[in-house]
């Protein structure tokens, strides 16, 4: 079990329950306080949809049913600036529809959660088949090439948990936040110790009331959100604008403005940072993984130790921007990383950037099936 | 102590020119947008003016209310957020024809939704920002840099687009009509959805390609069956308040919240097992597999389950895979089954690579039908015919794999049977495990 902020461990009595991971993703919106849901029917990502359109009007929210993907994310963005704390779920195909709109948050500030259920791809692709092909998709889905943060659950609590925190990511850094996970993660149903999930609070949104909607001094620092209906009139836009939220073609302006949304994210990603090390001293040998395909990481790892064979894992909870601290931790003493996924290394890419020179074995299916503990187990010997 | 003076504001326009080309009809309408907002004495920070693209995209930025400049086509899904976030507000959207084609889509749910916004359409039937390209409203026959040898496409009726959809308050006009700014106001103090299709005259491209003048505009409205007017105007409940009065009935806690399965007897199994039940969909396979799960947890095991299924709701097949286990494990596929439940040919059909993966520990339940089957695992035939009652199709997963538990052990059957006491099929569902439980004697 991955050790998260806030998380307990009481198993006297056992107290599970038997749940999915979009269930634990609906929880975790709600209790982080999303108020706004909007979503197109897409498997595998329907069942967060539906959850919240039961849901959402219990607690006051509003959960919609969009004509299709871009106009529920649409919604999002003007409920958001509303006040609403927004939310959506989508898999590829909707990512693609998302993606001006991606940019759209980027460039206008918005705080909102975006979740990708992977299925397999490209274009229709496998709708009921898990695959993790879009890990480069989501970091760079949208037109300019500005940093966004992609979080990714390996397990049910995690999908409860990070959901809390790219609410609250979402709001610290006024960005799109993407959970990335995956139709096995989302539809799985598993027993989980209901002690095992973190006591979260309803993550803070911090507004003002006047004053020029944007600023960009310091240019890591993120200015208080407006909110229509409150306080003075503002602007809102998508097009490259000055603080006041008029389009601008001053070049001073305009390089400050960018040079913003890479700083304000880029410039605090110790703040973003999360891996779930479980390292071993005097291992060689590191698994690395992230989502779906850690579960086969973890396992083979506890059966290499069994076996009396020495090796290291990390499962990557943060994938975007990269953890490079954690990881650069992590490769201490390492000769081999092994790196399974559901794509041919999408992520295997960016770890060589930064492994130093060291071994790099990638473990990959695109077949559809999960990768097994016997692949990772033959990879690490 | 002073009397105070509420005095109407008098402008709702910032001081800046517009920056459209000389003679072009955006300007005037927005002047009307203004006059209908004074009329109706709004409060400017309880005003939105979302935007769009194009030419139309640049007025937000004249007005001293909030503004939503967005993406084409997109301004009335952001539009129907912050509505849907806010009823209270007045929200106006502007966009040009244009917008009105990329966005086609979401104006016709806007109008069936009848969220309360207020559409204003500035309709000059070219693309004015991008060089005079044609748009949907562009007349058969027009000139434009795409359509040089005349526009071969029908012109889209919006008003009729969003009229015989639920509109609540369509209007067609010019933006010469002296009552312009009344029938803006009219459309913004009408409940539900409301659009006004104001042409004008793309004085830089249109009105140049096809010497186009106002009286030929006039004229061609009806010649081309696009009658002037008031054209709708019904009585609608407007989306976000119908919302939230249709949902205020529901408040309350979530019913999301975890519930403990409760725990009351002690399980045998001291390694991990996996069970596979290979069958078709409709045969309730994924409810048989959780009920044997939830056995499970009600003895202090820990269990999951992975589904495997196409996307055809009620054909194909459906095999799941699932997991008993005394300690937590993470999420893994399983690739030897200790017991493969083959109980159809769809199920069959997936049953290749488990088969090929077992040995002689394990164990094979099967239909008669595939009681030859080529594997090292042990087979054991159960044949649905010699219970005691006909089983239904949509009892055979539960049935066989209660069969398996009955033989392997991993918990007490009476832990299944608390399981399957619970819910609205409890009955069909312990007929389902006693039968099971005979069946494997």
């Amino acid at each position: 079990m991955p050790s998260l902020p806030g998380m307990t461990t009481t198993t006297d009595t056992p107290r599970r329950e038997y749940v999915d991971g979009a269930t634990a993703i609906v929880r975790g919106a709600i209790d982080a306080g999303c108020t706004f849901f909007a979503g197109y029917p897409i498997t595998p990502a329907s069942g967060i949809l539906m959850a919240m359109m039961r849901e959402l009007p219990k607690v006051g929210g509003v959960a919609m049913q969009g004509e299709d993907e871009i106009a529920s994310i649409g919604m999002c963005l003007g409920a958001t600036m509303t006040g609403a704390r927004a939310m959506t779920a989508t898999s590829g195909p909707g990512i693609s529809l998302y993606s001006e709109n991606i940019g759209m948050a980027i460039m206008g500030e918005v705080p909102l959660v975006i979740v990708d259920v992977q299925r397999l791809g490209p274009a229709t692709g496998g709708a009921t088949t898990v695959a993790q092909g879009d890990v480069q998709f989501v970091r760079w889905g949208t037109a300019g090439g500005y940093p966004v943060i992609v979080l990714a659950p390996s397990s049910v609590p995690e999908a409860y948990s990070l959901t809390v925190k790219a609410f609250e990511l979402a709001e610290r850094f006024r960005c799109p936040v993407f959970l990335l996970t995956d139709k096995e993660i989302a539809m799985t149903l598993s027993a989980v110790d209901v002690d095992h999930y973190p006591d979260v609070g309803v993550i803070g949104r911090t507004e003002k009331d006047s004053g020029l909607p944007y600023s960009w001094e310091p240019p890591d620092g993120v200015e208080p959100i407006r909110r229509y209906g409150s306080g003075d009139a503002f602007r809102f836009t998508g097009s490259t604008h000055d603080e006041g939220g008029y389009i601008t073609k001053n070049p001073a302006k305009v390089g400050a403005l960018n040079e913003h949304l890479i700083a304000k994210i880029v410039d605090h990603r110790d703040k973003i940072e999360m891996v779930d090390a479980d390292l071993e001293v005097g291992a060689r040998t590191l698994v690395l993984s992230y989502g779906v395909t850690a579960g086969a990481a973890r396992a083979a790892v506890r059966r290499l130790r069994e076996e009396g064979t020495p090796v290291s894992g990390v499962v990557v909870q943060s994938l975007w921007p990269m953890p490079e601290t954690a990881l650069g931790a992590a490769f201490e003493g390492v000769d081999r990383i092994v790196i399974p996924e559901l794509n041919m290394g999408l992520y295997r890419r960016e770890i060589e950037r930064i492994s130093g020179g060291r071994e790099i074995i990638g473990v990959n299916r695109i077949d559809g099936q999960l990768t097994t503990v016997d692949e990772v187990v033959e990879a690490v010997r | 102590m002073s009397a105070i003076t509420i005095t109407p504001i008098s402008t709702f326009r910032t001081e800046d020119p517009y920056p459209f080309c000389p003679g072009c009809g955006h300007g005037p309408i927005l002047d009307r947008l203004n006059e209908a907002m004074i009329k109706l004495d709004l409060d400017p920070a309880k005003v939105v003016i979302v935007s769009d693209i194009g030419c139309s995209g640049l007025s937000d930025q004249y007005f001293v209310t909030s503004a939503f400049h967005g993406l084409h086509g997109r301004s009335t899904t952001y539009a129907t957020g912050i509505k849907l976030a806010n009823p209270d507000l007045d929200v106006v959207v502007i966009m040009g024809d244009g917008g009105t084609g990329i966005g086609g889509t979401h104006l016709i749910s806007a109008a069936r939704r009848n969220i309360g916004i207020t559409v204003i359409v500035m309709n000059n039937l070219n693309f004015g920002m991008t060089g005079g390209q044609h748009s949907t409203t562009t007349p058969e026959g027009g000139i434009t840099s795409t359509t040089p040898l005349g526009n071969l496409e029908h012109p889209l009726d919006i008003c009729a687009t969003v009229g015989v959809n639920g509109a609540a308050y369509v209007y067609r006009g010019t933006s010469f009509d002296r009552d312009l700014a009344d029938r803006i106001a009219a459309g913004m103090t009408k409940p539900g959805f409301a659009l006004l299709d104001v042409w004008d005259l793309c004085t830089a491209y249109y009105v140049r390609s096809n010497k186009f003048t106002r009286a030929g505009m006039e004229d061609s409205m009806r010649s081309w069956g696009m009658e002037p007017g008031l054209l709708y105007d019904r009585v609608t409940t407007e989306y976000a308040k119908g919302y939230r009065a249709a949902h205020a009935a529901i408040g309350g806690t979530p019913t999301m919240s975890a519930r403990p399965v409760p725990v009351g007897f002690e399980a045998m199994l001291d390694r991990p097992m996996s069970l596979v039940v290979a069958s078709s969909a409709g045969g309730k396979i994924r409810s048989a597999s959780r009920l044997i799960a939830l056995g499970g947890i009600r003895s202090g095991l820990w269990a999951a389950q992975r589904d495997d299924y196409p996307v055809t709701v009620k054909s194909g097949h459906s095999v799941s895979e699932l997991w008993l286990a005394p300690e937590e494990m993470p999420l893994t596929a399983v690739t030897r089954p200790d017991v493969l439940a083959i109980i159809s040919v769809d199920g069959y059909g997936k049953a290749g690579p488990y088969l090929a993966a077992m040995t002689a520990d394990d164990l094979v339940l099967t239909i008669p039908e595939y009681a030859d089957l080529e594997t090292t695992a042990q087979v054991r035939v159960i044949d649905p015919k010699s219970a005691e009652k006909r089983i239904p199709k949509t009892s055979m997963g539960l049935v066989y794999l209660a069969a398996a538990l009955a033989i392997t052990g991993p918990y007490p059957l009476d832990a299944l049977r608390a399981a399957a006491g619970e819910g609205s099929f409890s009955e069909i569902n312990l007929e389902a495990v006693e039968t099971g439980a005979i069946l494997s004697e």
